[in-house]
């Protein structure tokens, strides 16, 4: 059993907007699941499976399915994997689809945390006093951010990974955000402004961070005989791998992601090898996260990712391996604190070739979205999506 | 040497109420196996390692070296966030505390040190040697 080439993506959505203090969660929810349906050229009636995370208004799928008033659902999954949600869910949409479950899936992302102020990565947060490591964690000050930064720490520590070296990340993500009219960072960087840019966390500078942005996303999965009938190129999904990676009861190596087990799941439901992809879209929450998963993922040795992002290598046009060509979280949006859906966007514009020009990867028939959710200093999830242009 | 933060109080639980009864006399135990033989953290009833119940508080030496850390320079008044990693084998997240930051690696070795908190037991940090 395998999901390979059982369902596609026929729509896909990213709301414009970075601001948006005059709308609601559960209002951008429905503004993207509409934007998606016209883009797929379906209707809501048309849609019998809806997927969604932590970032929906209400506990799980119903709210949302109020709101919007689907009055067909047979499927639903609330799957809360943080940031990653979104990769992991179009492989649970296509599992689905490839059971029967549903025919036409809904996937929505939206939120607001930057017209809500929330300090994001900088303040403690308890978030579940029922967990049994917050008194372990949360008196320590645990913070996203710095979190991440023991991560690059650690790293710079194992292999010798620079600051420069995390900075080309940046600045390849500024590359190509110079191209986006909606990016929230649409100016070109150098290393030396993200070295030279103020410490948040030991080692990651304020340029190594993502930007907080509202808005969001959605996707429309659906069965290959409706994508043959509808009027947008095809995306076939053809691998998808997930899992958690946490800290092993105190024997754990902070330089390794998720994307060590989800991405080699996803390579061999696929078929292919790192070095088919034509095009990756990375979770960039930090710098390091990118670094990390590059690695993980083998696109090139474990400890190698200093040298290998460097010197533009992450640039389109420029170097081997094009990542996040819509400027990622590093420099465009990261809706809701969580990159997972506009990492599949954007892949879904290259296999289409409607990426912007300046970007667009050509002949890019192979695409690989990868997502890591919650804390990669802690515990986290991974998911990795392969796609395909027909 | 910067102004310490104010430390939140831990949550106390019947799985730890032992851990924090000993911090407050000042003792740091570590929770260890007598099945598998082996100390984890964070501390559980269950052992992750084997999944028995016979899990004990040993006392434990307090000596550790830094596996990794990060001075939180947006704060107010900054912090380093810290995993050491145990003597007795696990490593568990902590603060690095009485110290100068800057002077901080990776593989230094530490002691572990108790920390008032507000309105809560004692957190054990640790500092260099």
């Amino acid at each position: 059993m395998t999901i390979k080439g059982k369902a596609y993506i026929a729509g896909a959505f990213e709301h414009p907007t970075r601001h948006a203090p005059d709308k609601t969660v559960a209002q951008l929810h429905a503004e993207v699941a509409l934007g998606a349906l016209a883009d797929a050229g379906l209707a809501r009636e048309d849609i019998d499976g809806f997927f969604c995370a932590g970032d929906a208004p209400g506990p799980g799928p119903a709210t949302m399915a109020e709101y919007l008033n689907l009055t067909k659902l047979r499927h639903v999954d609330s799957t809360e994997l943080g940031g990653t949600s979104y990769v992991a869910l179009v492989g649970h949409a296509a599992a689905a689809i490839a059971l029967g479950k549903c025919n036409v899936a809904l996937i929505t992302l939206a939120g607001r945390p930057r017209s809500e102020g929330q300090a994001t990565g900088t303040t403690p947060r308890l978030r579940d006093p029922n967990q049994p490591e917050a008194a372990f964690e949360f008196p320590y000050g645990m913070t996203t951010a710095n979190g991440y930064a023991m991560c690059a720490m650690r790293h710079r520590h194992q292999y010798g990974t620079t600051s420069e070296q995390l900075a080309w990340i940046k600045v390849a993500a500024s590359h190509h955000a110079q191209h986006n009219p909606n990016a929230m960072l649409p100016d070109v960087v150098t290393v030396a402004d993200v070295v030279n840019s103020p410490v948040i966390a030991d080692p990651l500078h304020r340029l190594d961070c993502c930007v907080i942005s509202d808005g969001g996303g959605a996707l429309i999965v659906v069965r290959p005989e409706v994508a043959k009938s509808l009027r947008r190129p095809p995306v076939k999904i053809i691998g998808a791998g997930e899992t958690v990676k946490h800290l092993s009861g105190g024997t754990f190596d902070l330089t390794i992601s998720g994307a060590s087990r989800s991405g080699p799941v996803a390579f061999d439901e696929a078929g292919v090898t790192p070095p088919d992809i034509k095009y990756v879209s990375i979770y960039d929450s930090f710098t390091i996260t990118v670094l990390m998963q590059i690695e993980d993922l083998g696109f090139c040795d474990k400890g190698a990712g200093g040298k290998f992002v460097a010197d533009g290598n992450l640039i389109s046009g420029v170097g081997k391996l094009p990542f996040n060509t819509d400027g990622g979280g590093l420099c465009n949006n990261h809706p809701a604190n969580r990159g997972g859906m506009t990492k599949i966007i954007e892949a879904v514009r290259q296999l289409r070739g409607e990426a912007h020009p300046a970007v667009q990867v050509k002949n890019c028939n192979l695409a690989l979205a990868q997502g890591t959710g919650m804390q990669l200093g802690t515990r986290h999830c991974s998911a990795t999506l392969i796609m395909e242009r027909e | 040497m910067p102004e310490a933060r104010k430390i939140p109080a831990p949550i106390v639980t019947s799985e730890t109420e032992t851990f924090w009864n000993a911090a407050r006399e000042g003792r740091f135990v570590v929770p260890t196996c007598s099945a598998c033989g082996k100390a984890h953290w964070y501390p559980r009833a269950i052992c992750p390692f084997c999944g028995s119940d016979k899990v004990q508080w040993r006392n434990a030496s307090g000596r550790g070296t830094i596996y990794t850390f990060s001075v939180m320079r947006r704060a107010k008044e900054p912090y380093a966030i810290a995993y050491v990693t145990l003597a007795e084998g696990p490593t568990m997240m902590t603060n690095l505390v009485d110290c100068d930051f800057d002077e901080l690696s990776i593989g230094q070795a530490v002691n572990v040190v108790f920390k008032d908190t507000e309105g809560g037991p004692p957190v054990p940090m640790f500092r260099p040697v």
